[in-house]
This record gives structure tokens, C-alpha cells and sequence, in this order.
């Protein structure tokens, strides 16, 4: 499927009204969209909504042996997905640009900044270590994707509880979540992506584009900071040429940025703390609104069914039995195996068949012994010879008989 | 979710859920939860086909479902099939040749009855992307605990603790079998109750669409 195309007035109208400083929504130059976080049912998964974008994360574990060059240090992994629901465009198994893009500057801005305490992820060293694997997943793209993957996936992380182990001389026990209670990750800090949208040669900026803007601009600056106002990584593409006193601005807008939305995480992180600590269910179910008028909901029900035991066994008598079948696969002699004794053969030519065909006979229709109950004929057929035209190309067919017990 | 006394059956379906037009980009998309099992589906179509892939006189659909950790494997791959040959009986394809129609489900949170969570939800998601459809189907599953009691819509623990698991598409015009997936051992006289339970059981769950409908329309009609 291909994305319909952007048509030349819609670019005309999308420049013209950034020129004036407007945006299609309503924003201003440096507002972000709503942001909403919300947590899954187990550990580790994470939803964010920025605008209409809609991103899912999950975080899951597993003990793996660590690399050579690093003995005691877990591992983390990073899967991004393009899925084919978020947008027409991204087609499943396609390795685009935009999907090495985004991935490896997840990896940059995960990774490479040392956010989390690998080495806590240590179980014994040089043997067995903790691979944290964060997959996400594109819902819906409208625009901003980079944004709302390092958001939920960093929030993932923080909600993330890994199992407990045991270590006793060489042995190491897993604790399941209800023996033990499962430990959270050590986090140091928690790096966010803020992306800048530059048009016209970078004379005018916008933060947080959306799926139109982004069709339309030229380049995009991708600042990756934590509240600490740290840069974790910087990435420019499109190839626009951008002056110091744009970097060092852009990067001052992202730390007021960054430090909203991680207070944000901090309080949604809390919010499930308290949620799960007083006993209430969480997850998707519950994040579902229920005053929209496209959603409704249905408590648990009861199919009543009397009379049911006499229905079934109504059905069952009056079905004719099956017809007997042999036991397959029949052992005539040790070492033979034979399946299918006994049935119909329909490879050969049959002249009742070819009258429902209507195209140049190719193979009749191999008929299953179970629905024609009437014509089955038991016991050894002759072996019917498949090929024998002169004008086969397959070198002489040898048909092997099962030696007769 | 269980029951039984000795003839009258008194099985329950658990809390579900459902939400439509949830996503801007696809044409219909939808969200379905049954208990803790949650399910996202997209729908694409009708849209251009690639020429290695079209049929002539009918719409191409093709299914997607994508776990949240891991790559599909073979188990996803069957379970597409099951639904796609679901949707196939139940879409009129033929009134748009030479089209794709695309289904991309989503697990969100899997506790048991993921096949026929994915049922219900592509089948939302037909009806919110306004494709025609002859009927309407949904999934119930069935499962049957090793002392014989037979339990609908089962959590992950009770199918792990299960003998046998069923699952049943059921039209909604005659209320027949449309695709049936089980694992398991059972017998004739079981497979029947089952049929008999996920077709009763199917009621319910038609008649929620309907009242989704209505108020998801409440406003415009």
C-alpha cells in the first residue's frame, strides 16, 4: 500500500502559514501536543500518546551470556517496529531509512548514555547476565515518532521489574514474581528526544511537527537531554546548515521541554505505583475511556443454558458414525510403514470426475475417505502407474511395493 | 468464568470491551478487551494492490498479527490463517476486484482467548472501516478442565490447566461454525456441548456489537 501523496497546494498553504507563524493545529512555534503515559498490566509495558501519535513499548528480560570484551555487564537490546497499522507507508519486513534512523538513535539515546546500571544487571560474571530487551511499536504515526519512542520507552524502563535471582555457590535460582517480589532497574537518568522541524533553510523552527509538517520540512534537529540539562546525543539530517546560535537555542527550548515531561513520567509512574499498591486493576482495560461514544463496555455475563447436555447428545446420535478407517500408519513388515492402505485412489484417470471439470483436466480432485461414506473400496487396489508417456522427461519411475508380511 | 451443575450449563463470558476509531490513520480501527486480554486492530483497505499479489475478481486480504516481544513465529502464522479464512467467508470481496484489504492486529496484554479476541476485534474494526460484510462473526472460546467442565472465555491459567481448548468463529446470521482451531483431546459428545455453549454464547457477544453501534451512531441518527 503507498501513502497518498502530498499534493502541491497542501505544501504551498503548510509553508505559507508557518511564514506566519500559525500551525494547522493551533499551536505555537515551541508547544508540544498532549502527552499522555499510561501503563499496562505487567511490568515493563508502557503507552504514549503525543497528540494522535501512538506509540506502545515493553520491556522483557532474559539470562544470556555477556559478550567477551564486557564479562560483568548486562545487555540491552533495542527493537524498533514500523508496524503497517501506524501508517500506510510502512510495509512489514521493509527496512526503510526512517526505521534505521529512528532505531539506531533510540540505541544512541538509551545506550550510549549510560542510563542504565548495566552492571547491576550482572548475575555471574563472565557466565550469565540479564539482556533487557525493549521492543516498541508504532500505533498510529502522526509525526513525532522519535519523541514519543524515547519517551515510552524510557518509561517503560522505569516500570520495569526484573525477577529476583538467588545465587548459591554455582547454583542461580530465579525467583518467580510471586515467590519473590521483582526488583526494578537502577536508573540514572532519564534521557528524552525533543525534535525541532526546520523550513526554509532554517529560518523558521517548530518544535514537535506533526505527520504534515514533517512531510514538508527540511530538516530535523534531534536533541536527546535529561533534567539535568545534559546533552545524551544530537542528530541533524536533512542536511540544512544551522548556525551556533540555533543549536545552542534549540538545545535551551529542549531543556524547558525535557524537564516537563519527565515531572510528567514521574507522576504517572507514581499514579500506577499508588494504583497497584492499593489493589486496583491497571492496564489498557482500564485506561479505556468510557464517556466517549465509541466505547462501551459490558460487565461479566452469564449465557444461561438448560437443556444443553440433551441438545449435544441429539446432534451426536443423529449423525451418521463414521466410516472405519484404518489405523495409519499401518506397519506391514518391520521397518515399512505404509499410509493410506486401503483408500481410494483418485490420481489415476476417472471419467466421473473430468465431467465437473471445465478447464483441460489437470488433477482431479482427491476425494477424502471420511465424506464418501458410500464408494470406498477396501483391500489392495492396483498400483496405478503414474507417468508413462513417452514424451516425460523424468528418467523411468520405479514404484516400490511394501514387501508383503 | 466457570460453572456447571450436572445438566443446566451456567457458563460466563468475562467483562469485554470495546473501542472504536481509536487510531487517525488506518480506515477503521478498533480495540477489543475481553477480561485482561487485550487486542488493537487496524484496517486498510480497499487500497492498491501490488500486481504479484491481486486476484482478478476478488479483494486481496491479508493478515498481520504482531506479538509485543519478539518476532511472529509459526504459531502467529497459523493464527493468521485462522482469521483470515474467518474474514474471507464473511467479506464481499467481490465488490472490489483487484483491491487489497489490509488487517493488523495488535496484542496489547495476553490472558487467554487471544484467538478469539483477535476475531472480535477484526471484526469491529470491519464494521468501523465500513467494509460490506454478509455477516458478522465473533470467537468464543471454550475450554474443557481435565475433571470435564467445560469453561468459556478461560484466562491463561485455565487454559494452562485445560485438557482441551476450542475456539469457534460463529456467524451471526444462522449461527453456524465459520473456522474452528482446538488443541487438545476431547471427545465427539464434547466437541457438540462446546459448539452448542460458543453458539449461545455468541448471542451476547452480537448483541453488544449491536448496542456499540447504536450508540456509537446514538448521535447521528
Amino acid at each position: 500500500m503507498r501513502d497518498t501523496p502530498l499534493s502541491n497546494c497542501e505544501r504551498d498553504f503548510l509553508l505559507k502559514a508557518i511564514e506566519e507563524k500559525k500551525r494547522l493545529d493551533g499551536r505555537q512555534t515551541y508547544d508540544y501536543r498532549n502527552i499522555k503515559i499510561t501503563f499496562g498490566t505487567d511490568y515493563g509495558c508502557c503507552f504514549v500518546d503525543l497528540g494522535k501519535t501512538r506509540v506502545m513499548a515493553q520491556v522483557s528480560c532474559e539470562l544470556v551470556t555477556p559478550k567477551e570484551s564486557r564479562p560483568n555487564e548486562g545487555i540491552m537490546f533495542f527493537n524498533l517496529e514500523l508496524s503497517p497499522m501506524a501508517s500506510p507507508a510502512f510495509e512489514l519486513g521493509r527496512s526503510s531509512e526512517l526505521l534505521v534512523k529512528l532505531n539506531r538513535q533510540l540505541e544512541r539515546c538509551l545506550r550510549n548514555s549510560k542510563c542504565i546500571d548495566t552492571e547491576s544487571l550482572c548475575v555471574v560474571s563472565g557466565e550469565k547476565v540479564w539482556q533487557i530487551r525493549v521492543d516498541v511499536h508504532m500505533l498510529n504515526h502522526d509525526g513525532n515518532l522519535m519523541d514519543a519512542t524515547s519517551i515510552a520507552a524510557i518509561a517503560a524502563l522505569s516500570h520495569f521489574k526484573r525477577p529476583d535471582v538467588g545465587i548459591q555457590g554455582d547454583e542461580v535460582t530465579v525467583y518467580s514474581a510471586q515467590e519473590r517480589d521483582p526488583i526494578a532497574l537502577s536508573i540514572y537518568h532519564m534521557p528524552i528526544c525533543v525534535s525541532f522541524a526546520f523550513f526554509q533553510q532554517g529560518t523558521y523552527l517548530l518544535v514537535d511537527p506533526c505527520e504534515r509538517e514533517e512531510r514538508v520540512m527540511d530538516g530535523l534537529l534531534m536533541v536527546a537531554m535529561n533534567k539535568h540539562r545534559e546533552i545524551c546525543s544530537i542528530q541533524s539530517s536533512g542536511g540544512i546548515m544551522l548556525l551556533k546560535e540555533q543549536v545552542l537555542r534549540c538545545s535551551k527550548i529542549a531543556s524547558v521541554k525535557v524537564s516537563e515531561i519527565t515531572d510528567l513520567i514521574a507522576k504517572a509512574l507514581e499514579n500506577d505505583k499508588k494504583a497497584r499498591k492499593e489493589g486496583r486493576k491497571c492496564g489498557f482495560a482500564e485506561s479505556m475511556p468510557q464517556e466517549r461514544i465509541t466505547a462501551l463496555k459490558n460487565l461479566e455475563t452469564t449465557v444461561e443454558m438448560t437443556d444443553l447436555t440433551k441438545q449435544a447428545s441429539d446432534i451426536v446420535e443423529g449423525v451418521e458414525a463414521p466410516a472405519e478407517m484404518a489405523l495409519s500408519p499401518v506397519v506391514p513388515a518391520p521397518g515399512v510403514g505404509q499410509v493410506g492402505a486401503g483408500l481410494q485412489n483418485a490420481w489415476g484417470l476417472e471419467d466421473e470426475e473430468d465431467d465437473e471439470e471445465e478447464e483441460d483436466g489437470d488433477e482431479p480432485e482427491v476425494t477424502i475417505v471420511a465424506e464418501k461414506r458410500g464408494n470406498k473400496k477396501k483391500g489392495e487396489r492396483p498400483v496405478v502407474i503414474i507417468s508413462d508417456s513417452e514424451d516425460s522427461e523424468e528418467e523411468e519411475v520405479v514404484i516400490l511395493n511394501p514387501e508383503s508380511s | 468464568m466457570e460453572v456447571c451443575s450436572s445438566d443446566g450449563f451456567n457458563v460466563t463470558l468475562r467483562e469485554f470491551g470495546c473501542e472504536q476509531c481509536l487510531l487517525s490513520r488506518p480506515d477503521g480501527s478498533s480495540s477489543f478487551i475481553q477480561g485482561d486480554t487485550s487486542v488493537l486492530a487496524a484496517v486498510y483497505g480497499p487500497a492498491e494492490v501490488k500486481v504479484s499479489k491481486e486476484i482478478y475478481d476478488r479483494a486481496t486480504l491479508e493478515v498481520v498479527i504482531q506479538t509485543k516481544v519478539g518476532l511472529p513465529s509459526v504459531k502467529e502464522r497459523s493464527q493468521e490463517q485462522c482469521v483470515r479464512e474467518t474474514c474471507e467467508a464473511s467479506l464481499l470481496s467481490s465488490l472490489h476486484p483487484r483491491s487489497s484489504l489490509t488487517l493488523i492486529l495488535q496484542v496489547l496484554h495476553d490472558d487467554g482467548s487471544l484467538l478469539s479476541c483477535f476475531l472480535n476485534a477484526a471484526c469491529m474494526a470491519f464494521m468501523d472501516a465500513g467494509l460490506p460484510m454478509s455477516c458478522l462473526f465473533c470467537g468464543v472460546t471454550c475450554a474443557i478442565a481435565r475433571d470435564g467442565q467445560v469453561i468459556t472465555d478461560p484466562t491463561a491459567t485455565q487454559e494452562k490447566e485445560s485438557r482441551a481448548l476450542l475456539t469457534f468463529a460463529i456467524d451471526s446470521t444462522e449461527q453456524k461454525v465459520l473456522m474452528s482451531s482446538t488443541k487438545g483431546s476431547f471427545s465427539v459428545h464434547e466437541l457438540q456441548e462446546c459448539i452448542a455453549i460458543s453458539q449461545m454464547a455468541s448471542e451476547k457477544i452480537f448483541q453488544f456489537y449491536r448496542e456499540s453501534v447504536q450508540r456509537r451512531y446514538s448521535k447521528t441518527l
